[in-house]
């Protein structure tokens, strides 16, 4: 099996013209495996047909986690496991579970939302990223097409690109 | 392409920068070795923090006893630099939650720096109430839901003191990860511009392998605003606790309702005005004139005036309430802040956050980097004062006035509060050599609507 993975790399200069053009290029049927940008352009995931992140699932379900964690830990210990009468109180009353309860809620929602975008994007201070062009953290847009998923032919596809404003196009190989 | 300059709103990023031009502008100072003023300054730092873990050592071998405190003047200084530290650890959060819900865009280039500033203040905090256990690493697990001496005795849900190590410890938490979140593409944007091998090393472990997907994006995005969403009730949650630790006790000058709004406004006064004073240093060692510009100042000076006014207000209303309450030991405290033995106290807090904040009502004033610069430092030495105020005037004649007694710092008393100063300006220093001060890929989403049209 060959291992190799061939790119043809296209680079753009401005958001607007990369916003532009990556409607036209799927609609000719090519298949754009990402693009890499310097900051978040703004409508580019409906452009590339990428659905609404769905982190804010994550955040709710953390959420009540750690609200359910804190009722439950503040009414056992201080209810059944060890009742203390503190200022002639009721051993359980909401009032004073309402800080902690808030507390962790935000904490472990953040925590496990946040814990989930890192395991979804792959994030870690191991990771190895693949980098097609060291200047699309800089001030390029850079867009990736691997020419396996694609059934046209390497000069259509460089065409493409540069007909919609790539400013470069070169073919980029990885090992693995 | 072609500069186009808006008439109609004032720019955010002046000096028509390229997206290349903010990566070399910030990424400069991290990559050049350090300048003779930050060796300079770092030495200073360390120096103080030397000499302040020489008296927590001192502290935490002879016990709290070295402090000033007395029989009837229980919590001092501890308590009051604990409170002054939390509440300068307000603006970070707030300013890039809080301001992002907003859609405030001016708080791009100040984000990064503030919170930042709120990671190490409130990590000063939290020193004190630690240092107070008198055991430092004992205090680490007593505050924990664990059971008591390893038995089955829980910690106490019904007081405010625990709802302060559940708030403090929640804060720092999202802060961090909201702080670190924003820094990743940053680091990938200094690991992809690095020569040297162990600078790539460095920022790649950093960056966690970030490239800037637009599928990623699309995630990132989604998680910081949901974050902001979060960490605003929580902002808001932290100095409120923190004030009940004071209002729900029973002591006159203590017990009172206002306490939860008055001590947030308070908290992101104070809060400003330290991050006013470090920006205002940051912008001119590192020349970011053109990133941080006096419309920032103006719009954070702003929110002083604002959050200063409130603060203003509430100090008559509480003295209006305690003299409208009928109480006479309550009535007493205010009387005796004001007119008592520490009236110098009470009359440095009134001037330093009523008066000095509303000079910024005066354009030239509001505008200028020196007067904000002073000003900033004096709202914060007024706000000392005023828990200062809070705590000591209301302790210091109890209800039996054989033990009425005025409190004395000590050395050691002074020698903590410079250990969290001496830790503080180290980490900053540290954090504005090592790391981006601003954030280079929020900055860049600005830059066209501000100066460029393609």
């Amino acid at each position: 099996m060959d291992l190799k993975k061939n790119y043809l790399v296209g680079v753009f200069d401005d958001d607007d013209v990369l916003l532009n053009a990556i409607p036209k290029i799927r609609e000719s049927g090519i298949k754009i495996e990402d693009v890499y940008t310097p900051f978040p352009v703004h409508g580019i995931e409906e452009k590339l047909g990428y659905k609404r992140s769905k982190m804010s699932v994550a955040a709710f379900c953390f959420g009540m986690c750690g609200t359910s964690f804190a009722i439950w830990m503040q009414t056992w210990m201080l209810g059944f496991d060890w009742p203390m009468i503190i200022g002639g109180k009721n051993f359980i009353s909401a009032p004073p579970f309402v800080p902690v309860t808030f507390e962790l809620t935000v904490l472990i929602g953040s925590l496990g939302m946040v814990g989930t975008f890192f395991v979804m994007a792959g994030l870690a201070p191991w990771a190895k990223p693949r980098i097609f062009d060291l200047r699309s953290t800089d001030d390029k847009h850079v867009m990736a097409i691997d020419l396996a998923a694609n059934s046209r032919s390497e000069n259509e596809i460089q065409g493409m690109l540069q007909s919609n404003g790539a400013a470069e196009v070169y073919r980029k190989d990885f090992e693995d | 392409m072609s500069v186009v300059v808006s008439s109609v709103r004032t720019p955010l990023i002046t000096g028509t920068k390229t997206l290349h031009d903010v990566s070399d502008d910030i990424c400069r100072y991290v990559e050049r070795p350090p300048s003779k003023s930050w060796m300079v300054a770092i030495a200073l730092s360390l120096a103080t923090l030397g000499f302040g873990v020489y008296c927590l050592y001192r502290t935490l071998w002879d016990g709290i006893g070295v402090w000033g405190l007395n029989k009837t003047v229980g919590w001092a200084w501890d308590i009051t630099n604990f409170v002054w530290w939390v509440g300068i650890g307000h603006a970070g959060t707030l300013i890039s939650a809080i301001l992002l819900l907003f859609r405030q865009k001016w708080r791009m280039s100040i984000n990064r720096a503030a919170e930042a500033m709120t990671i190490f203040a409130v990590i000063c905090a939290a020193t004190f109430p630690l240092i107070h256990m008198g055991r430092l690493w004992l205090g680490l697990y007593w505050v924990l839901p664990l059971p008591n001496t390893f038995g089955s005795l829980w910690v106490n849900f019904n007081s405010p003191l625990l709802w302060d190590v559940f708030a403090i410890t929640t804060y720092f938490t999202v802060s961090l990860v909201f702080w670190y979140l924003g820094l990743i593409p940053d680091f990938a944007t200094i690991r992809d511009r690095a020569k040297l091998p162990w600078r790539k090393k460095f920022y790649s472990a950093l960056s966690f392998g970030w490239t800037g997907k637009a599928r990623d994006w699309n995630h990132y995005e989604t998680v910081a605003l949901i974050l902001a969403g979060l960490a605003t009730p929580l902002v808001l949650s932290v100095h409120t606790i923190v004030s009940f630790d004071f209002a729900t006790s029973v002591i006159p000058g203590w017990h009172t309702t206002i306490f939860p709004p008055y001590f947030v406004a308070g908290a992101i006064f104070s809060g400003f005005a330290m991050v006013l004073t470090l920006l205002i240093i940051t912008r001119r060692v590192f020349h970011l004139e053109n990133y941080i510009t006096l419309y920032h100042m103006e719009l954070m000076n702003i929110v002083i005036i604002v959050t200063g006014s409130i603060v203003g207000i509430a100090y008559i209303t509480e003295l209006f309430m305690a003299w409208y309450s009928g109480v006479e030991a309550e009535w007493y405290a205010f009387r005796n802040r004001a007119l008592g033995p520490y009236w110098w106290a009470y009359f440095s807090m009134m001037t330093c956050n009523v008066v000095s904040p509303q000079l910024f009502w005066f354009k030239p004033i509001r505008r200028s980097i020196v007067s904000t610069f002073v000003l900033s430092i004096i709202v914060n030495i007024g706000m000392w004062f005023e828990r200062f105020v809070i705590i000591v005037t209301s302790l210091h004649r109890d209800y039996l006035p054989s033990s009425w007694a005025m409190f004395t710092p000590t050395l050691y008393d002074v020698g903590d509060f410079l250990l969290t100063f001496g830790f503080f300006f180290t980490a900053f220093l540290l954090f504005a050599k090592f790391f981006p001060v601003i954030n280079i890929a929020e900055v860049k989403t600005i830059l066209k609507s501000d100066s460029q049209k393609s």
